[in-house]
Order: structure tokens, then C-alpha cells, then sequence
């Protein structure tokens, strides 16, 4: 069985308390993750060297971060008292989430591309700012004084098991100069911990990490005790911290594809953006889309893009073809499955999915579950089925005029907007509705390196002070 | 910490655990008698007597006939008829009335004469003279009010020659915040707490012993050290106090320096104590109950008049054998893992105590 243990200030503690993650496959277990009691978490956080970054120039953190990106996907790298290779982290991370391979290494890909390129993310997360006002304090940029301070102190994450991907999004704290306190998602302690390891490996001081998988009440002392943190995670779940400015929500995202009324008559040109905005990466991020806005021919879209995700069939993990993942826990895939069915049974929603795949949207591979994709045509934009989000390839449909567009979809992490109308697309950038806009057919998971996503991580953990800087005589 | 466990040096553990059940046997013969005698019994037994076709006296001849007994049923203390519960013999003393925490709705009431007190005697037995000094002043930090835990603390505390000095803590407000998601009052009520009990520790430099719980603890040690505010023991009681919380509370927030003695309690039962550390548990919290005065039993949460096998997970069912009060055969809202006599106690004892994961709500606990 392989061990997990708590990192207290980068160095190993073996818990009393374990969890026994199974093999997703098998239900054989896997792997014993230590947990941390939230007394712990908390009498760690504070007596954290808020300062053992400090003494690293942001360009050689860079550097380090580069490093770091390297090693993460070749070296072999501790895991408690084991090593890990990359192999290993792959088929590990697979075995305890279910993700198919390919989705691992794609995901891994993601996070080391973020590390390697860490100038190019900060340029975009401090709009082109001197990095060196983060050394010095202040810069004189242009005859204009600049001074920032790092109000996040100790920088904290409680961290999901839905996509490895999302551990790009917390990773520029280190290069901020924040020490951070990770909370793992429960099924995948794996990226962050080798993470850590890679950034200790390329001389990131270890007394500024720690990882400490624990339960509710410890997530809520991370949360209470940390200056900033990442939250992700469901409704319910980030609903408690909506008013809390410490804390960064990355609930569900209700990303969204709408065509403008000027494109919607051409809209078979866009099936393909519209398929692979809900199918990559297994339709498992907030970045996926969950919902298509048209101003018509509403149900022939269903129809089409339905046709073209029903290629998804549940294939074994390590099977190269896989693109679906399968539930670590099949119990939730059947309640996922009991929510749709027993919201169909309502008037005016259509899984029009369910022709194209001629199978059920709920399958079986063993123990395993799967949920197979379902594009659903809803016929008004007021059913319960309209706006909700999934842990599978999951999208609804529906009608809207394009006036009423902005006002109606509610709040959307990423929205792509296909159209040629400046006004619509005004409407849209002008509406606190939508976080991250993308004008064009451009899929709504794709990342620009030097733009923000989903917050801004540098606002989070730097306030700018005025300043006046006058030398002594 | 009672005769079955203090008077029979020499002999080995089965020998011991066999006079123990002996003395048990014939404690509850004397229990069931007394309850319901129509000269000094319990008027709600007497009247429970009367409806059934056997009689308790007659038939009750050792521990294990009390499962003659119908399950204890919570709703018999939260029903008004506090006075009912009062046995005839004690009519004319002054009587105490506690509550359960009250976090399942109406509190179940129970009556006290001596018997915390007795209780608690017995406890301070098991405490070492060392880490608890006689004659050293306590801090009590925790629930007070419709509970039991202060009158108690405090007289463990006076048996022991100290003086207690007390700060209250409102669980029942604590869990409203909790499930009223208002975490930042539920944290500022406990700072509010453990400010009163650091002000006392600072002013009272005689104050050498502390009872609280484990929240409170952790943060009281966030602020300070109690070894430096010379703290020797530490009695703690409340939800949920696990194996890796006893070694964190040992090694780090007393810094292996002051004794930590875990208690598992309830207004109902009386109070179970730790057996003494043993590094061998690994940390392991198992809690034997004051037989022949109270039994924890484990038991199939099934088929609950099955004890379950040594190591085996099962529900905490609580007996209560005093003349103050009779309470066979209760199903508590926690489990734990059936655990072998000791030398300290040779009778069953349960370890790991958590919430009973068979209901279909949780319950908020651990606020203590």
C-alpha cells in the first residue's frame, strides 16, 4: 500500500488517522493517505515562516519555478519515504480518480507548462508590472511611483479531485513569494504532493509547504487561519465564503457558449466549438461548457452537437481511446444519473443524446461507473435542467433572444460569444454576469498563458500602498 | 477505582474480570431491588412494573437479566415528569436535575443527589497526586449551566483540596451558530471563552489543573503555553476526541510535559475513564466505565442485545446501576471498538468513541 503523509513545513508526518483511497477499477485499496487533525492545520499555519521566500529575487523563483516544471515531469521525486516517477504519478493518479491516462498526462502537461512559464503568467496576472517591485517594494515605472505589499501572508488551498489541471491555478503563490498550505481533494493527493516535491527538488525552501489532508473541520481551519486562500469546490460548499474577500471561490462555472442573433442561422459551423467546449477533458472542469444560448433553432443544435459527443463511449482508463472518466465512487455516478432522469420527468427537456448513443447514460464497466455524455434540449431557459453543472460531458441547450441574453444566463465563469455584433458582445463585457469572455469560436477551455483565469492571484495576494520616496539629504 | 479493580492484587486478569462480573451480578440484584420497591423505588419504574406480567425483583438475578428489559427509551426523560423520576427514599432530599447536551431536540432530564459526586471520588482516584497535586487550584473551561460537568469538576476539584475557578461555555449556542453557518460569532464566542480563562490563568498562579475540552484546548494552547503558565494535568472531556488528537494534544500542545487524561461522560451514564496511557495503545482512547455503577457495552447496532467481538465496531449501549438512578439497556448516539479488560479495569472497555454513523442525519457535535 503506498503511504501518503502529511507535509508539516515540507517534512514528512506519519498521522494516526488514515484513508484508504481504493483502486477505482478494482476497489482493491490503494493507497493510505495520512490525515491532519484541523488543530494541527491551524497551529502550523501560524507559526509558518511567512517570510522564507522573501529572501529569493522574483527572477530567481522563475527560474526555480521553470525547474521545477521540468522535474515534475521527469524526475523521480520523494512520495513519503518511496520515490514517485512520472510513470508512476500517472498511473496512480488514474487508478484513485478514474481519469482516463491520456487526461493525466495532457493534465500534468497543463501544470508544467505553468510552471515553465511562469513569466508569461505573472506578465498577464500583474498586466506587464516590474516583477522587481516585488522584491524592492516599489519601482519608479515611467516617472510614476509603485509600491506593492503581500497582504497574504500564508496562502492557503482546499483543493478538488476533479481535474488535475486546476493545481496550475494556486502555483504562482509560490513565485508571489506566499507560502502555501494545500488541502487535497480526497481522491487526488497525488498532483499536489508532487507537486510540492518539485518545487522543493528545484530550491524552493521546504519550510515554506505544507500538505495536509484532512476533513471538513480541517479545510475550515485552513480556511479561518490562512490571509488568502482558494476554494473550490460545489454550491454548497463555497456558499458559506461568498463575502469573505480573503477567499478566492471556484465553485461550479456555468461556462457557457452563446451565439449572437447575427450567427445563429449558420450555426453548423460551430458544432465542433460547441462539442469540445463540453467534452475536453472529460467534461470534468469549471471550464467546460454546461450550456448553449441561442436565439433559435435550439433543438436542431441539441441535435447535432448530441450527435457528435455520443462518439464518447466509457472505455477502461488505460485504454488510449478512453475520454470518459469513470466515478472513483459509482455511487455518485448513480445519483448524478437519478438527478437528470428525475428531472426529465418534468415537461419541456429532452436528452437528445440519448438517440445518438442508443445506451444509457449510466454504464458499467465492472465496478465502475460511468456517465456517457447528455445534451439536453430544454425548452425554456426556466427549467431545472438549464443551468445546471456536471462531473461528465453534460450540457443543456436553449432559446433566448439575444437582447435578453446577458441579463438571463447568470453567473458564468467563461463565456464564449460567437457573433459579429459589437453591441451584443458589449452587452456581455459590460455584465458582472460573466468572468472571462471570449469573443469568437474559440473553445471555452482554452487558456491564455498571459490572461487572468478565474480571479487574479496576484490582486489576491498584494495590495497596492501609495508611496512617496523621498532619499534623506 | 472501585473494589473489583482495587482489592484483588496478586490475582491475574481473568480471575479479576470474574469477580468483577460477580460483584456486578450482585450490585444490579441491590439496583433492581431498590428501584422497584414500593417503599423506596422510582415511582416511574413502580408504575412500569405494574404494567408488566413478571416481576423485576424476582426476576432479575444478574447483569445480563436486565436484558429482560425493553431498550431504554430517551423519550421517558424529556416527557415533564422529572419528579417521577425521584426515588421514594430520597423524596426529602434536595434534588439536582441535569441535562444532556440538547442538541437532538428537547434535553433528557436526569436527577442527581450524590451522585456526581460520587462519581467523580471515584475518578480522583485514578488521578496521579503528581500531575494533579492535592491542594492545587483548577480551571474549569467548558460547559456549565443545565449540565452536570461544573457542579462536578468543581467537586473534584474541592475533594482534591483545591479551589475551581470557572468559565462557561454554551454548547447549545455553539451548535446554532454552527448550523446557522455563522462561524465567525461561533469564533469569536470561543475566543470570548478562552480570554476569560487566560485572564484567570494569569491572575491565579495556583491554578495547576484544568479541565476543558479539546476546541478550547487548542485554543488556549494557540495563545500560550500551559506548561509555562504551570499547568501540570489536564482532564478533558467532550465529542470526538480521537487517537491522533490525544497524541497531538501530548506531544505538541502540552508538550509532553503535562498529563492528559481523556474522559468519556454523559449526564446519563456517569463518567468512563481513560486507561492509562500506554504507548503500546497507540494512542488508542479506550474508556472503561465505572462498573459496577455504570456499564458501556458494544453492541451490534442490529441486533443491539448482541455484544459484538473484542476489536469489532459496534453502538455504545449504556447501562446506569445506581440507587439515584436505574437505566438499562440505552442505545447511545456514538460507537467504538469493543476492547479487553485491563489492569486498571478488568471489564470490557470501548475505544475509539465516535458519533453512531447508522442515523441518517448527523448530528453537530464536536463543539466541545
Amino acid at each position: 500500500m503506498i503511504e501518503i503523509p502529511i507535509l508539516r513545513f515540507g517534512k514528512v508526518y506519519e498521522s494516526i488517522e488514515t484513508v484508504t483511497l481504493v483502486h477505482h477499477a478494482t476497489g482493491e485499496p490503494f493507497a493510505r493517505v495520512h490525515q491532519a487533525n484541523s488543530g494541527m492545520v491551524r497551529r502550523d499555519m501560524v507559526r509558518m515562516a511567512d517570510d522564507a521566500l522573501e529572501k529569493f529575487s522574483t527572477a530567481d523563483l522563475i527560474a526555480m519555478a521553470r525547474k521545477a516544471g521540468e522535474l515534475f515531469m521527469t524526475a523521480p521525486l520523494p512520495l513519503g519515504k518511496s520515490q514517485q516517477s512520472f510513470e508512476d504519478y500517472i498511473a496512480q493518479l488514474s487508478c484513485t480518480t478514474g481519469m482516463p491516462i491520456t487526461y493525466c498526462r495532457d493534465n500534468a502537461g497543463k501544470i508544467a507548462s505553468v510552471l515553465e512559464k511562469m513569466d508569461q503568467v505573472l506578465a498577464g496576472l500583474t498586466r506587464g508590472l516590474d516583477l522587481k517591485v516585488l522584491d524592492d517594494g516599489y519601482s519608479d515605472a515611467s516617472g510614476h511611483m509603485l509600491s506593492f505589499y503581500r497582504a497574504g501572508r500564508v496562502f492557503g488551498a482546499v483543493l478538488p479531485s476533479n481535474s488535475p489541471g486546476v493545481h496550475s491555478l494556486w502555483a504562482p503563490a509560490m513565485v508571489l513569494k506566499a507560502p502555501i498550505v494545500l488541502k487535497p481533494g480526497r481522491e487526488e493527493p497525488w498532483t499536489p504532493y508532487r507537486m510540492i516535491e518539485a518545487f522543493a527538488a528545484a530550491g524552493f525552501p521546504r519550510e515554506a509547504m505544507g500538505f495536509y489532508p484532512t476533513d471538513h473541520g480541517g479545510a475550515g481551519e485552513l480556511l479561518r487561519t490562512a490571509d488568502r486562500a482558494m476554494l473550490f469546490g460545489g454550491g454548497a460548499t463555497v456558499r458559506p465564503y461568498e463575502n469573505d474577500p480573503r477567499i478566492e471561490l471556484h465553485g461550479p462555472g456555468y461556462s457557457k457558449v452563446i451565439l449572437g442573433d447575427d450567427v445563429a442561422d449558420d450555426w453548423a459551423k460551430y458544432v465542433e466549438v460547441m462539442a469540445t467546449s463540453i467534452d475536453r477533458n472529460g467534461g470534468r472542469s469549471c471550464i467546460n461548457a454546461s450550456a448553449i444560448w441561442t436565439p433559435r433553432h435550439g433543438r436542431a443544435i441539441a441535435d447535432a452537437v448530441g450527435k457528435e459527443l455520443a462518439k464518447h463511449k466509457a472505455l477502461p482508463a488505460d485504454d488510449p481511446n478512453a475520454t470518459l472518466a469513470a466515478f472513483a465512487n459509482p455511487a455518485v455516478a448513480d445519483q448524478i444519473n437519478n438527478v437528470i432522469e428525475h428531472a426529465l420527468t418534468e415537461d419541456g427537456a429532452e436528452d437528445v443524446c440519448a438517440a445518438h448513443r442508443g445506451t444509457p447514460r449510466l454504464a458499467h464497466i465492472g465496478r465502475c461507473a460511468y456517465l456517457q455524455p447528455s445534451v439536453v434540449w430544454c425548452e425554456s431557459r426556466e427549467h431545472s435542467l438549464a443551468n445546471r453543472e456536471f462531473l461528465f460531458p453534460y450540457a443543456s441547450v436553449v432559446e433566448c433572444p439575444a437582447a435578453e441574453i446577458a441579463d438571463a444566463i447568470g453567473p458564468t465563469l467563461v463565456a464564449t460569444v460567437i457573433t459579429r455584433d459589437e453591441s451584443f458582445v458589449h452587452s456581455l463585457m459590460n455584465h458582472p454576469n460573466v468572468d472571462r469572455l471570449n469573443v469568437g469560436a474559440i473553445p471555452t477551455w482554452r487558456i491564455s498563458w498571459d490572461q487572468p483565469h478565474e480571479g487574479n492571484l496576484f490582486e489576491l495576494l498584494y495590495r497596492q500602498r501609495s508611496f512617496q520616496f523621498e532619499p534623506a539629504a | 477505582m472501585n473494589s473489583a479493580a482495587g482489592t484483588s492484587a496478586g490475582a491475574s486478569i481473568d480471575e479479576r474480570a470474574t469477580a468483577a462480573k460477580a460483584a456486578l451480578d450482585k450490585h444490579t440484584c441491590e439496583i433492581v431491588a431498590w428501584h422497584f420497591d414500593p417503599a423506596t423505588g422510582t415511582p416511574f419504574w413502580l408504575d412500569y412494573a405494574s404494567k408488566l406480567d413478571w416481576d423485576p425483583r424476582k426476576e432479575i438475578k444478574c447483569y445480563n437479566d436486565l436484558d429482560k428489559f425493553d431498550f431504554f427509551e430517551d423519550e421517558w426523560l424529556r416527557q415533564g415528569k422529572v419528579r417521577s423520576w425521584v426515588p421514594k427514599a430520597y423524596a426529602n432530599d434536595p434534588i439536582y436535575t441535569f441535562e444532556t447536551g440538547g442538541s437532538t431536540g428537547v434535553p433528557k432530564s436526569r436527577i442527581n443527589i450524590k451522585d456526581f459526586r460520587i462519581d467523580y471520588e471515584q475518578f480522583s482516584d485514578t488521578l496521579s497526586d503528581e500531575m494533579f497535586p492535592r491542594g492545587g487550584d483548577w480551571l474549569m473551561l467548558g460547559p456549565s449551566g443545565p449540565r452536570r460537568l461544573r457542579l462536578a469538576v468543581e467537586h473534584l476539584c474541592q475533594h482534591r483540596g483545591g479551589i475551581c475557578f470557572c468559565v462557561d461555555m454554551d454548547p447549545r449556542w455553539v451548535v446554532k451558530l454552527i448550523k446557522s453557518s455563522r462561524l465567525r460569532e461561533m469564533h469569536e464566542y470561543k475566543d470570548h471563552v478562552v480570554n476569560q480563562g487566560l485572564t484567570l490563568l494569569r491572575a491565579h498562579k495556583n491554578i495547576q489543573c484544568l479541565f476543558t475540552t479539546p476546541k478550547l484546548l487548542e485554543a488556549l494552547c494557540e495563545r500560550v503555553s500551559l506548561v509555562d503558565y504551570g499547568i501540570k494535568g489536564v482532564f478533558c472531556g467532550g465529542t470526538q476526541l480521537t487517537a491522533q488528537f490525544h497524541r497531538f494534544a501530548r506531544e505538541e500542545l502540552l508538550e509532553g510535559k503535562i498529563d492528559f487524561v481523556p474522559t468519556y461522560g454523559n449526564t446519563l451514564m456517569g463518567l468512563a475513564c481513560h486507561k492509562p496511557f500506554d504507548p503500546a495503545d497507540n494512542y488508542s482512547v479506550i474508556y472503561h466505565p465505572p462498573s459496577p455503577r455504570a456499564m458501556i457495552e458494544v453492541v451490534d447496532p442490529e441486533s443491539p442485545r448482541k455484544v459484538v467481538g473484542y476489536g469489532e465496531l459496534g453502538r455504545a449501549r449504556l447501562t446506569t446501576l445506581t440507587k439515584e438512578f436505574f437505566m438499562p439497556r440505552f442505545l447511545e448516539r456514538d460507537e467504538g471498538i469493543r476492547t479487553k479488560p485491563c489492569d486498571a479495569y478488568p471489564w470490557d472497555g470501548i475505544a475509539d468513541v465516535r458519533p453512531f454513523s447508522g442515523f441518517a442525519t448527523p448530528i453537530v457535535e464536536g463543539v466541545y
